[in-house]
């Protein structure tokens, strides 16, 4: 990242906590919406019975949410256009 | 609740970090912004326990305008896809809502 005025380790911490509070948010259910960029929200999946591949026994998978990302216009097109460009 | 924004990551860092408000809007703003960069240069990005964000070429298929039932190509395209790291799925998982 082009910081020049902030020292190294700034960044880095700064780095972290950006990410820190993004998996804070998404932790408590709170979507993430970035304009350009793209918004984070959690999508719940059923519960459900799963099937140990090895040993063939069942297990009863309880429901849970799982992180889902969808990509802002800005993003996707320029992201598009490096597809004609290289 | 409302989403968490641009503005709130700014406002984190300016409570927490001692960044003045300029600083703190214009890092969460370089932050996103290397991260399109790097994807719109075909770069994978990793971001240590959260995830990771890849890129995957379609090829064009036929598709149809759900509302007239018309024909009509989708072009082949390069899109983005997340995929949440394990801490981050972990951590998810359990949330256990209201809604």
């Amino acid at each position: 990242m082009n910081q020049d005025q902030l020292p190294p380790k700034d960044v880095e911490l700064a780095v972290k906590m950006m990410l820190d509070s993004m998996t804070k948010a998404l932790t408590n259910n709170q979507r993430i919406e970035i304009r350009g960029f793209g918004s984070f929200c959690l999508h719940y999946r059923a519960p459900r019975i799963g099937r140990n591949p090895k040993s063939g026994t069942t297990v009863e998978l309880p429901g849970k949410y799982v992180p889902h990302f969808k990509p802002g216009k800005e993003l996707r097109e320029r992201v598009n256009a490096s597809l004609t460009k290289a | 609740m409302s989403a968490l924004t641009k503005a709130d990551i700014a406002e984190m860092l300016y409570e927490e970090l001692g960044l003045n408000k300029r600083e703190a809007k214009e890092i969460v703003e370089s932050f996103f912004e290397e991260i399109r960069s790097a994807l719109e240069a075909n770069q994978q990005v990793k971001l240590s326990s959260f995830g990771n964000f890849d890129l995957r070429d379609k090829c064009s298929r036929p598709g149809r305008n759900p509302k007239t039932g018309e024909e009509i190509p989708i072009t082949a395209r390069r899109v983005v896809t997340f995929k949440p790291g394990q801490k981050l799925k972990a951590k998810v998982e359990s949330y256990v809502g209201t809604e």
